[in-house]
């Protein structure tokens, strides 16, 4: 189990965040069809470092990009998104 | 003196014994029978690594199986049963097994049941009774387990000497210090070898530590290390199958560590020759340890067979303790070491033993290339140490070779974790290459793996370490590698013609030992891990004795059965009452969500596939959301409370997925919207008042006329503020209340006296169920049910023209638009009542092309129906088909019609 280091709350145990999706698959609002298929359904899945939309779902509730290497689970950065970024 | 059983006969040991010591003690070598050959087998080691003295503890729900006779420890009463015998341990029928030994090498399984399945199944029994180890409880375990989260500067894994000091200087150094043993006592090494420590050391330390603020854990293994330096342990309150103190067996530890040292040790290693497995041959510090910590001499003429220093140890040990030593068979070429006047022969390995069941009866050798037999009843082996280093693999770590030890060190790991002490630095041996036959050299005591076994796998082309292990299942079960890993490597890596290291590791993975599933699971065992969540009005509900239901994580009553009734009874009629006259029902659990701000109707537009924008203030509507794919997954309804404030709701299972929905939505694909989306879902608790008379009720609880059809209302019930909203699910005139979960109870008496005044009744999910498939809504979970488009459900007309919602883009691929898609239809029975689930098919025999997702009756009139999906079913009206269930063992013959029983106008909810 991870430790993930919140940018609102500090590190947390990885059982009070949800994992959603890599960041390269975000679907923009109004995307093309195609483009948004794409992202949907032919995503990568890299041996290596990716951005990853976790929330602190069981915390803050705060959604956060956060990078990480998937065969080792290091954690290299993890930054905040959405409104709460701003304040 | 401890009393304790063991199949059957009552024994007694000392206090402190494990119970192998207690065996040994009492004369017993033969303690168990071997995995596939049945092999008599006796206790081989002192500790967590035990191949062979595997038996059942305890009894009943309690009775924990494959218990290594090794870890536990003697408390009254104790039952301990041997394993994988019929009828007896003495006279074991499957022994016969062992004779066809020549069949049953590695591959055995596959080599011989590749025919047929039906083939495997009638073997299978057969097989599973022969091999295998002991059996689980069939009944419930009566004990709790605990689990625990904590934080440390230091975990420090083994309390032998290294470790202990290691944690004393980090808690007198100021950290937050966690040490943990699996033994009951700290440093038990120090009672096998007398060291420049001593026991009173080990009392004197672990003072310091605890006065320094460490804590010590024993009982407590390391038994996993997962990402960023957690740790799991697994710590026994009491012993296995002994009744706790109070009432928890064991606790499982998730400890995050800043730093995890690792003083694990090394487990000896057996050698390999044949009959090498026979009771009466253990390790050589398994010897020292019964003899020094337990006082148990486990023989009175001993051979030893060695290829480093520690086994010259044990022959001390033997002799102090009056045993003879007949002779020490040294592999390496020349003396070295020390030598009290033992009978020492170099360059002498072990060939054979001979024995009986029960025991040992002489050691036949290889010296200086000549054979020489010496009578004895126990044989001390050592070949070698291994670290112990799963923790540090499961870390990530790295290994490195030592040639000098033979064996694996840790070197490196991405975690912060270190090794100290003989894990770090194994002693020297003197390298091995087995002479005796292979066929009966065992590597692998566990699961009867011998290195003829190794050697027909590799002449079967198997060259990887990991194929070998899953084809002759080497390293399985609790070996885990512990004893079998590095005499299987060196045999492979001989045939491969290459350096030990060259020939691959198998992969480390948790447990260390075994783990009790119990301790998994925790105090989620009972309820599946699932919490409950109660509603505001639960004390109201429970007073009236309801049928509960479970939603999502919530229990809502299903029906309020009186005097008898079935469930089926009372739903039918609350149902009637709501078509009649009038019923209330709580809906408290609808998920509800706030949205306000000036883009609210901009974000409200993005959510929902229908338009909200246009919605005037003061009304509400109906609203479905899709996936980004354009699948249909949630629906509701929104309400406009307000010029910048809307009020949504929707399914109770769906609620927590939509709120990250919107969470989501609102946060990664609108933040520049000037829009705040709270969820309300608890906040407000819900009544819905259904029914003809449902106006007349609502109007003496409100003193004014209620709001029309899909309209909304603020007022006051009982003195308490509240939101009226105009919705029909039931298809009568029905309105909710909602108001503030706090102050709910006030409201729900007043509208209950006020229904009951009318003579109506509760209703629960039951009779909505009724209600809503006779008049044709869907629900989630249901008619929704993750594949269907809003075309497929006849809701595509609602779709907002201009598009901008979340699955536009993807409706509008061609696939979701072709013919052949299932879509909503209605049914009713010709013939017999629709069972719910069916297939529908339109003849015996034939490939189903839909089925029943709801079945109910017709409320007032009776007559059964249903709603369902169907190939092309909006083209199909008036069609005959068969509604059939073969795991009811139900069919009906239905025809297909528009999903609307009841009221299709909708002229009943409208003034």
């Amino acid at each position: 189990m991870m430790r993930i280091p919140c940018p609102h709350c500090g590190p947390r145990t990885q059982s009070e965040f949800i994992y959603e999706r890599t960041l390269d698959s975000v679907v923009p609002l109004n995307a093309p069809t195609e483009e948004a298929m794409a992202k949907l359904f032919t995503r990568n899945n890299p041996r290596g470092v990716d951005d990853e939309i976790w929330r602190h779902t069981y915390g803050c509730r705060a959604w956060m990009v956060l990078t990480r290497h998937r065969v080792t689970n290091e954690i290299s950065g993890c930054r905040a998104i959405g409104p709460e970024a701003l304040s | 003196m401890i009393n304790f059983r063991f199949d059957g006969k009552v024994y007694t040991a000392q206090a402190g014994d494990t119970l192998a010591a207690a065996l040994l003690r009492n004369g017993i070598g033969l303690v168990g029978r071997s995995f596939k050959y049945h092999r008599p087998r006796g206790i081989m080691t002192a500790g967590i690594e035990e191949p062979n003295a595997l038996v059942t503890v305890g009894e009943g729900g309690r009775a924990e199986p494959n218990t290594r006779a090794t870890d536990v420890f003697v408390y009254e009463g104790l039952v301990a049963k041997s394993q994988n015998r019929w009828p007896n341990l003495s006279f074991d029928v499957g022994a016969a097994l062992g004779l066809a030994a020549p069949a049953l090498s590695a591959g055995f399984y596959y080599k011989t049941f590749f025919g047929s399945a039906k083939k495997w199944m009638f073997y299978e029994y057969f097989i599973r009774k022969a091999a295998g180890l002991g059996n689980a409880p069939t009944l419930t375990d009566p004990d709790r387990f605990s689990q625990r989260a904590a934080f440390c500067d230091v975990l420090v894994v083994g309390a032998g000497p290294a470790g202990m000091q290691a944690a004393l200087d980090a808690a007198e150094g100021g950290k937050r210090v966690i040490l943990v043993e699996q033994d009951h006592i700290l440093a038990p090494s120090l009672l096998r070898d007398s060291q420049e420590q001593d026991a009173a050391w080990a009392n004197a330390t672990a003072a310091r530590i605890r006065a320094a603020g460490g804590i010590i854990l024993t009982r407590t293994t390391a038994s996993g290390y997962w990402e960023h330096d957690l740790v799991t342990l697994t710590q026994r309150i009491s012993e296995p199958g002994q009744v706790p103190t109070h009432d928890v067996a064991q606790r499982l530890w998730h400890v995050r560590a800043g730093q995890v040292i690792l003083a694990t040790g090394s487990i000896e290693r057996p050698m390999a020759f044949a009959h090498n497995d026979r009771p009466g041959v253990m390790l050589s510090q398994a010897v020292r340890t019964y003899v020094r910590r337990f006082g148990v001499v486990p023989g009175k003429r001993v051979v030893i067979a060695t290829n480093n220093d520690d086994a010259y140890k044990s022959a001390e040990a033997l002799k102090d303790a009056g045993a003879q030593i007949a002779a020490i068979l040294d592999a390496r070429p020349a003396p070295a070491g020390a030598n009290s006047g033992h009978r020492v022969y170099n360059n002498a390995v072990p060939l054979s033993t001979q024995g009986a069941r029960h025991c040992l009866k002489s050691v036949q050798a290889l010296v200086d290339g000549k054979t020489m037999d010496w009578d004895a009843d126990l044989l001390a082996v050592s070949g070698g140490f291994t670290p112990v280093v799963h923790l540090h693999m499961q870390a990530g770590g790295t290994l490195d070779w030592n040639e000098d030890a033979q064996a694996f060190i840790p070197v490196s790991s991405r975690q912060n974790v270190t090794t100290i002490g003989g894990a770090a630095e194994p002693q020297a041996i003197f390298k091995m290459v087995p002479v005796s036959s292979p066929k009966k050299s065992f590597i692998d005591f566990q699961n009867d793996v011998t290195l003829a076994d190794v050697d027909l796998a590799w002449a079967e082309g198997y060259r990887s370490v990991e194929h070998l292990k899953r084809y002759t299942t080497l390293g399985m079960a609790t070996d885990q590698g512990k004893l079998s890993n590095m005499a299987a490597l060196g045999r492979l890596a001989q045939k491969q013609g290459v350096a030990i290291p060259e020939a691959g590791l198998t992969t480390f993975r948790p447990p260390y030992t075994p783990v009790t599933m119990g301790l998994i699971a925790g105090a989620g065992a009972k309820d599946a891990g699932a919490h409950i969540r109660r509603l505001a009005l639960y004390e109201l509900h429970a007073a009236k004795n309801p049928i509960w239901q479970p939603l999502g994580y919530w229990f809502r009553p299903r029906a309020y059965p009186i005097s008898g009734e079935s469930l089926a009874q009372a739903a039918l009629r609350e149902a009637k009452a709501v078509r009649n006259n009038v019923g209330m029902t709580d809906v408290s659990t609808l998920a509800k969500f706030e949205v306000s701000g000036p883009d609210a109707a901009a974000f409200l537009d993005i959510i929902c596939a229908t338009t909200i924008s246009k919605l005037a203030v003061g009304r509400g509507r109906y609203t479905f959301m899709l996936r980004e794919d354009g699948i249909v997954f949630d629906d509701g309804t929104v309400w406009r409370l307000d010029e910048n404030r809307y009020l949504l709701t929707s399914s109770t299972g769906g609620a927590d997925r939509m709120a990250t929905h919107i969470s989501y939505v609102r946060q990664f694909l609108c933040p520049h919207l000037r829009v705040s989306a709270v969820n309300v879902q608890e906040h407000y608790a819900g009544i819905a008042i259904a029914g003809p008379q449902a106006k007349a009720v609502l109007t003496a609880l409100i003193g004014a006329e209620p709001p029309r059809h899909m309209s909304t209302v603020p007022a006051a019930i009982a003195g308490v503020p509240v939101i009226i909203l105009a919705a029909s699910y039931s298809g009568e005139r029905a309105f909710e209340i909602y108001v503030d979960a706090s102050q709910a109870e006030a409201v729900w008496v007043a509208c209950e006296s006020e229904v009951f005044a009318q003579g109506g009744t509760l209703y629960g999910l039951e009779a909505m169920e009724f209600l809503r498939i006779e008049k044709g809504h869907l629900v989630v979970g249901g008619e929704v049910d993750g594949r269907m488009t809003p075309h497929d459900l006849a809701l595509d007309k609602m779709l907002n023209k201009a598009g901008g919602y979340i699955g536009a883009s993807g409706l509008s691929r061609p696939a979701l638009s072709e013919t052949g898609r299932r879509q909503l239809v209605g049914l009713e029975a010709i013939a017999g009542d629709i069972p719910e689930g069916a297939m529908l098919i339109p003849s015996e025999g034939a490939s189903p092309q839909g089925h029943v997702s709801a079945a109910a009756f017709r409320i007032v009139t009776g007559g059964s129906v249903a709603l369902g999906q169907l190939t092309e079913g909006f083209s199909r009206h008036g069609e005959i088909l068969i509604a059939s269930s073969p795991t009811r063992g139900q069919q009906a013959r239905v025809r297909v019609v528009a999903p609307h029983f009841y009221d299709a106008a909708g002229e009943r909810y409208r003034d």
